[in-house]
Order: C-alpha cells, then structure tokens, then sequence
C-alpha cells in the first residue's frame, strides 16, 4: 500500500506517518527526490560583480556558486578538490579570482579551470589539467535571476520543470518592479521536524488564526483593519508546485498601506500601486499589490510574498530534523525609507525572532512528537477535497504529496517503510 | 537634558544589567519592560551580519518600543505556543565595559543565555550594546542590541526568549 492514499471518490487523502519518521524513507527521498529535481542555489543578486562567491549546502553537498571573471556568467561547482578532497571555497561569501586548496595548494580559476599545481614535474605522465578542473554541478539554469541547480545530468530543462510556478514568480518579480536583490542577512535555524511538515506549514492557510492569534492581536492593537479577512484560493502548479493567493489583511510594501508603515507612507503607496497599473493593467496590479502569495516550488524552495517577501530553502539531515536557509527578497534599487519599512514588516511575522516563525516550528516539532508515539497511523490531508479549492483547504498540499509519491515509486509504500 | 557629562561608574552599570538579568529570568517582563525609555529600541542583527543596520540590513529582531511591548504582551499571553509553557532561563552578563560618558552613557558587556526547555538546553552567546540614560537618579535603556557571536541559529532553533 502506497504511504499516500489519494481517494477522490471517498474525497479522502492520508499520508502515513511512517512518510515523517522512517529512516528508510529519508534516505530514498535524498535519492528519488534530492538528487532528481532542481534545487534552489540562490539568487544572482548575491554575486553581482566577477568573482564574488556565495557557498553552502544545496540538497545536502557542498557547493559553492561563482561568478566567472572571463565569462561572467553563474558557476555552480562541487566544493572539493580535484586532487584529494578538500574544500576549495571555505568561506561563506566573498569575491575572488582563484580558489586555492589549502591542503596541497593546487589552484583554480573563477571558471573552475585548473590554473596551478605545485613540483608538477613530479607527475612522471604529466597531468591533464583539462580534466582536473573543478566538477560543475550537472545541470545549472536560472529563471528571473533565481539559480537552480541539479544532480541528475536528464532532467527536464528548468522552465519546463517550473510549469505553472513561473507565472507566480513573474507576479513575485514584475510585482517588485522587475529586478530584485537577497537583502543582506540570513535567517539559519533548524529544528526537530520532517521538512515535509515546514512544505505544508508555508503553503496552510488553515493554520494561521488558529496558531498566530498573537501575531493578528498585535495587527489589530496598532491598528491594522483585518474584516477584510483570508480569503482566496490554491492551486496546484504541476509538477508538485502549488501556490495559495487570498486578500491580505495585513499591509504589504507594495502595495498595500497599513498603520504600520505611518500615515506619511500613504502616498508613496498609492503611487507605486498606480505604477503597477500603468504597467500592468488594473487586474494584474491587484494581483501584484494585494493579493499574498505563497509558492511552493518543489521540492524544497518557498517564495511567499505576503507582508513582505522571503525565500526558503530547506533540508532534511535526519528524518526528524531539517535545517532551513530563509533570505528577504525586495526591489533592485529601493528607496531607503520604502526598504526600512519592508524589512520592518518582515520582521513582525518572519523568522526565529519574529511573532509567528517560532510558533510553526513549535507546531512542527509537535507533530513530530506526536508522531512518535504511534497508535495512529495516518496523517489526514483532505480538506477541500470536491470542491474549488480555498485557500485555507489542502489541495496545494495534495498536489505536493501527488508528486512526492509518484517520485518515490514503490519505494514509498507501507511494507518497506519502517 | 543637559550638556553636562554624566557620571555613571560601571558598579552601577552592573547592578543595572544584573537586575535586568533577574527579571528576565523571573518572567517579570512588564516589570523589565520599566527599564525602557518609551523611544527605546531592541535589536538583534542576523548572526552573518552582526554589524547589521535594520534600516538596510535584514535583522533577527528590529523592536521600537510598541513592538517591544506587543513582544512582551506575547511571551506574557498563553498563545506564544513556543514559549508556553515558559522556557527556564539563565542571563549572566560579564566584561562589562563602560565606554564613554556622555548624555547617554554606552556599555557593552559579554552575554551567555541558557534556555532550558522540554529536555532540551541551548546556548545563546554574544555581546550587549547598550546605551543607558541617566533619569531621575536611575538608569533607563535607550537601545539594547545584542549580536550574536553562533555563526547559526541551527543549534538554538529561534530567539523566541529575549535575550
């Protein structure tokens, strides 16, 4: 039996828990699942000139990305030496036209290429500095600035395999005035729960008044006007991508005017909202201005554009644990008291120190807890089913889930997950 | 205010930040929220960018002083579910260093908070900035800003407790 049973007649879904907790499970998903998508590496804003590097962890290996100082274009290597192992890029970020291993102090370009070895007349047959160039990751692509790279040299190629989520990300960049940049500072935390509980948890709109009733006091008591409720849609994107959109009740950067930002925002607001009109129509302006998003790109990358926009990226190290990487994305190019505002608006949701992210991962951890104790077996997923789906139902969760168990195969069945 | 200098000797510093520590580990957060200035701020940079400026930067935590209280009425309501029930907590504060005297006096001092929560320790180590203001014969808070020195937050999970 299948752990994803998908019942439309019934209009039932479940997942069983063994999906959350099995080692087993967990180490086929790094197989079947993050050695066969593309995985977000990061934004080209972060290396902006030749030579600037960003490196960490993409679907668990170490790489690092580059841009090349000859070619100017986005390199995505292995982080390892060609000659013995050791990691070539040892800091997180910075600018350089070489990468040296300190261990033997062979040398690379900012294009991987082989440029130094030391007592080389040492190798009796000469050395190939053709093939001892750093290892590229098989396959590098991006789309409006967002790097994805991945390990299997067939997938399809990344626009194909974006389906559906593509239009989203345009809202996301075209929203922003069409170039964006990663705000400098990153949100690094982890805790003990399966990533595929943090994939529903920023896609869920059922979860929010239930879980953030202190975030939605605090709007209310500096007086943010939230009649106008949660209320919209989801949508499944194909290829496991799924999206939620509904009214904002909070303000967003653009273009929605809330107390927060100060009676004196108000114009510059409704400027910019004109803008996106001008440029975009009325219908896509509402779109852009008030309308929250939050986009899950298989299998491991949210975009959510709602009070203001962050990106994240996740991994499981252990079938209970994940380790989250979460950026702030804004507009190329913003003014200085429009950014101000933006990351003072993040802040009252986002991340480990604000009103709402401690509280999903207490969530989170709980229901991986409560896994743990057995007795029942099943997950239920199955709200909205047989009817257009809200946003506050679970079909943006079914169409991840459809997709995970479809790559899994027969690995992700009952009798094998233990 | 006066342009006069104010004296403050780092005795009395101490005793400010060691009575703020027992609040904070008491739980008397509308008490510890006295020790502020209404335009007072709370800042934490993210642990990459421990210089980090929240008008440009992305930071962990970014409070005036509304936020400050909306964060304390939180940690205070059964309804911040990471921190309900309360973690246990241990501030101690040391190398403090009064660094010049002025309207408002700076100090900063080295910081390690333990939480103690369901089985589970972390460690939260760093360094206090703060700038004090000589009021009514006291001390208030100005800013307090706490930089992080844990490259990640992966061992700690989150800054749901104040620091």
């Amino acid at each position: 039996m299948p752990l994803v049973i998908d019942d439309p007649v019934a209009q039932r879904f479940r997942v069983h828990r063994s999906a959350m907790t099995s080692p087993d499970i967990h180490r086929a998903e790094i197989d079947h699942i993050f050695a066969k998508s593309w995985l977000y590496v990061g934004h080209e804003s972060e290396i902006p000139e030749p030579g600037d590097f960003v490196r960490r962890p993409v679907g668990g290996r170490p790489v690092f990305m580059v841009r090349g100082v000859k070619t100017g274009q986005v390199n995505v290597f292995h982080n390892t030496c060609t000659h013995r192992g050791a990691l070539v890029c040892r800091q997180d970020a910075g600018n350089s036209k070489v990468f040296q291993c300190f261990y033997h102090a062979w040398t690379f370009d900012s294009e991987g290429q082989l440029k130094g070895v030391p007592d080389r007349e040492a190798y009796g047959g000469g050395l190939n500095f053709e093939e001892l160039g750093l290892r590229r990751v098989a396959r590098v692509e991006s789309y409006r600035g967002f790097v994805f790279a991945s390990y299997d040299r067939d997938i399809v190629d990344l626009p194909t395999y974006l389906a559906g989520a593509k239009d989203y990300i345009d809202l996301v960049v075209d929203g922003c005035g069409g170039s964006v940049e990663i705000v400098r500072g990153t949100n690094q935390y982890s805790f003990g729960a399966n990533w595929k509980l943090l994939v529903e948890n920023s896609v869920d709109g059922y979860h929010a008044e239930s879980t953030h009733d202190t975030y939605f006091k605090y709007l209310v008591s500096i007086g943010t006007d939230l009649r106008g409720g949660v209320s919209g849609r989801a949508l499944d994107l194909g290829n496991g991508h799924a999206v939620i959109e509904y009214s904002s009740p909070w303000g967003r950067p653009v273009a929605k005017w809330e107390p927060l930002f100060g009676e004196e925002a108000r114009v510059e607001i409704d400027r910019m909202r004109a803008d996106l009109v001008a440029r975009h129509g009325e219908h896509r302006a509402h779109t852009m201005a008030e309308v929250n998003r939050n986009l899950l790109i298989y299998p491991n990358l949210i975009i959510n554009d709602i009070m203001a926009v962050t990106v994240r990226t996740f991994y499981p190290p252990a079938p209970d644990a994940v380790d989250v990487t979460a950026w702030a994305l804004a507009p190329v190019d913003e003014l200085p008291t429009l950014r101000q505002r933006r990351l003072d608006s993040f802040l009252t949701f986002l991340g480990p120190g604000g009103f709402a992210t401690p509280d999903d991962v207490e969530a989170l951890e709980s229901c991986q807890q409560g896994f743990a104790g057995g007795g029942v077996e099943w997950n239920d997923i199955s709200r909205g089913m047989g009817r257009p789906s809200m946003a506050n139902d679970e079909e943006q969760m079914r169409a991840f889930w459809r997709r995970w168990q479809h790559q899994m195969g027969a690995v992700a069945d009952l009798a094998g997950a233990r | 205010m006066t342009a006069a200098a104010v004296t403050v000797c780092r005795q009395e510093v101490e005793d400010f930040l060691y009575a703020e520590a027992a609040l904070l580990d008491s739980w008397r957060l509308d008490d510890w929220l006295l020790m502020f200035d209404e335009d007072a701020k709370y800042e934490m940079p993210c642990n990459d960018a421990p210089d980090g400026d929240p008008a440009t930067d992305l930071m962990l935590i970014d409070d005036d002083y509304t936020r400050l209280a909306a964060r304390v009425a939180r940690l205070n309501s059964r309804r911040a579910h990471r921190e309900y029930p309360h973690s246990r907590t241990n501030h101690q504060v040391f190398n403090v260093r009064v660094d010049s005297l002025g309207d408002d006096v700076s100090v900063t001092a080295s910081f390690t908070v333990w939480r103690f929560r369901a089985g589970r320790s972390s460690c939260y180590v760093g360094r206090y900035r703060y700038r004090l203001r000589k009021r009514d014969g006291g001390l208030l808070i100005v800013c307090k800003r706490a930089e992080l020195d844990m490259t990640d937050l992966r061992d700690v999970g989150d800054v749901a407790v104040i620091l």
